[in-house]
């Protein structure tokens, strides 16, 4: 196993400790925001996408990718754009700070 | 001066901080939409940044992407409150559909010569990419009611789902050792595609919170294994933040189900159809009309309402709202408490009634009210069922026997407006309709709270 690939287990073993301790604290209020918001984050595969067609190495990857791009980038609009719809209506009944 | 490379690692590990504390800012409503920003932020960066990547020669079918992407992630935005469930699902399996199509694409460009650790993150990736694609296209059909949302179960299921997974991971296992036989590439993407289909077929509408949530998880990790594949730290920890989101979710709702987690991870969560009790005695319930519920409304101090997943189908969340305003006016304490699996997904009412303009510090989950029942005039349920069935507490020989449940029954009074007697979901029969102390209210969610609001404005102005 080469250094690259322990070091990338080892980002992977770290972030996943990061999302439990921080999604722990997440209030069960905003759950379905929380998988939205997720699902957005999660589309960063676009990138992967983009270079995948970027490179142009073969017809197959040009078509698949693109049609990658296309999911991935409206999972990011999509779900950021609804996230911030459902965030905004979370009102409280005290008076709100200035 | 660095090179570009080098900027864009950077700008990677910029967006990754971002994505982080993205989600540490959900941790509260009060700081939840500058989550929302930094993530927007984050995502910025990480596309401007690899459109730097000198590997790109040819910008035409990633700016027809991007557009393309854009023009229907714009309507998915922008779906009614009551359809996040389903946008969730499909949005689940976009993303699947991107990791599985980018897979493929990589093995394609790297076959024959593909190492072994590459092989066994490519074909986690795809497995898990392809089945989360079906099973949340499934899932998103239920929930549109495209298809039955009735579970459809037969005999030895789970062996047989169980089976088709072991196809795909034994030959996946064959292709780690053998990379070379790129011709049994099309088996591994393929045979989950089957499996996705077949584990969502059991699934019934009160398990979609788990369903969903579980889906989030593999859609994540999928995106983890990507990372691995591609060498991008940024995607490894999305993924890796994506599928822990999702798998804490999961276990929060099985929990909530009293069902056991490997029960969840294996997707086995068709309901165990246990036989319902037969020949269903007739036992006498008290009912009452708007006017007598209204007038006890309007007496209490102290009012828990408690919504499930009818009053989403009867649309009836403005309705609740406009009976809020009028105890409220009338100085009665009204609250909210809810289930952790009422509605289709996870927090699924406390959108609906975020939307009707309930302040979220009313929304109580079940710990936080739970306390408060005893001390609670009266207990209004709309729309849900086997969340505040007692037998759950009481009745070892009950389906749902140790699910936490919203304790209702400890309340002075207890409301059940529901359209008849028909059992709930599990098709288990609620002891709480028959207490003394419980009062049917017979009629849709929204007209017989309507009735009640009116009632409240009319009668003593």
């Amino acid at each position: 196993m080469s250094g690259d690939l322990l070091t990338s287990l080892y980002v992977f073993m770290l972030a996943a400790f990061i999302g439990f301790e921080v999604i722990r604290r997440v209030s069960p209020l905003l759950h379905t925001p929380l998988m939205s918001l997720t699902n957005a984050l999660d589309a960063i595969a676009v990138v992967g996408a983009i270079i995948l067609v970027g490179d142009h190495k073969s017809r197959l990857a040009t078509i698949l990718g693109t049609v990658a791009i296309v999911a991935a980038t409206s999972n990011v609009v999509g779900g950021f754009l609804i996230t911030d719809r459902m965030l905004k209506m979370f009102k409280s009944s005290r008076p709100q700070k200035p | 001066m660095p090179s570009t490379n080098t900027i864009i690692e950077i700008i990677y590990l910029v967006a990754a901080a971002l994505f982080i504390l993205s989600l540490k800012w959900m941790s509260s409503p009060t700081t939840a939409r500058h989550g929302v920003w930094a993530g927007e932020l984050g995502m910025l960066l990480a596309v401007g940044g690899t459109l730097l990547h000198h590997g790109i020669v040819d910008y035409r079918w990633i700016a027809i992407g991007l557009v393309l992407g854009s023009i229907i992630g714009v309507p998915l935005g922008m779906v009614q409150m009551t359809a996040v469930p389903q946008r969730t699902a499909l949005s689940h399996a976009f993303g699947a559909l991107c990791v599985t199509l980018v897979g493929t694409s990589e093995f394609y460009l790297r076959a024959p010569n593909v190492p072994r650790f590459m092989m066994a993150v490519l074909s986690m990736e795809v497995i898990l990419g392809s089945l989360t694609f079906t099973g949340s296209l499934m899932a998103a059909g239920k929930l549109e009611e495209f298809l039955p949302q009735r579970p459809i179960t037969y005999k030895s299921q789970n062996l047989v789902n169980l089976s088709v997974l072991a196809v795909a991971i034994g030959v996946a296992a064959y292709l780690v050792i053998h990379p070379e036989r790129t011709a049994l590439f099309p088996v591994i993407l393929g045979v989950p595609l089957l499996f996705g289909v077949l584990m969502i077929v059991p699934i019934g509408g009160a398990d979609m919170p788990t369903v969903i949530s579980l889906l989030n998880s593999y859609a994540g990790l999928s995106a983890a294994a990507m990372g691995f594949v591609l060498d991008s730290k940024l995607l490894i920890i999305a993924g890796a933040l994506d599928g822990a989101s999702g798998f804490i979710l999961s276990v929060n709702m099985s929990k909530a189900m009293n069902r056991s987690f490997s029960n969840v991870l294996f997707g086995a969560f068709g309901q165990e159809q246990a036989a319902v009790a037969g020949g269903k005695e007739t036992r006498a319930v008290r009912s009452a009309t708007p006017e007598e519920a209204a007038a006890i409304l309007a007496a209490a101090n102290k009012v828990v309402i408690v919504p499930g997943y009818g009053m989403a189908v009867a649309q009836a969340q403005h309705k609740v709202r406009e009976l809020y305003d009028a105890l409220t006016k009338r100085g009665v304490d009204v609250k909210f408490g809810i289930h952790p699996v009422a509605g289709r997904m996870p927090g699924h009412m406390n959108v609906l009634l975020a939307e009707a303009d309930i302040p979220y510090d009313k929304l109580l989950d079940m710990d936080e009210i739970n306390g408060e029942f005893p001390q609670t005039d009266v207990a209004l349920v709309i729309g849900a069922n086997d969340v505040t069935n007692p037998a759950a507490r009481t009745d070892p020989s009950s389906p749902i026997f140790g699910m936490p449940i919203l304790d209702v029954d400890k309340a002075r009074t207890v409301m059940v407006i529901k359209r008849g007697m028909s059992a709930g979901f599990a098709g288990i029969d609620n002891p709480l309709f028959y207490l003394d102390k419980t009062l049917m209210l017979f009629g849709d969610a929204k007209g017989f709270a309507g009735d009640i609001v009116r009632e409240l404005g009319g009668g003593h102005g």
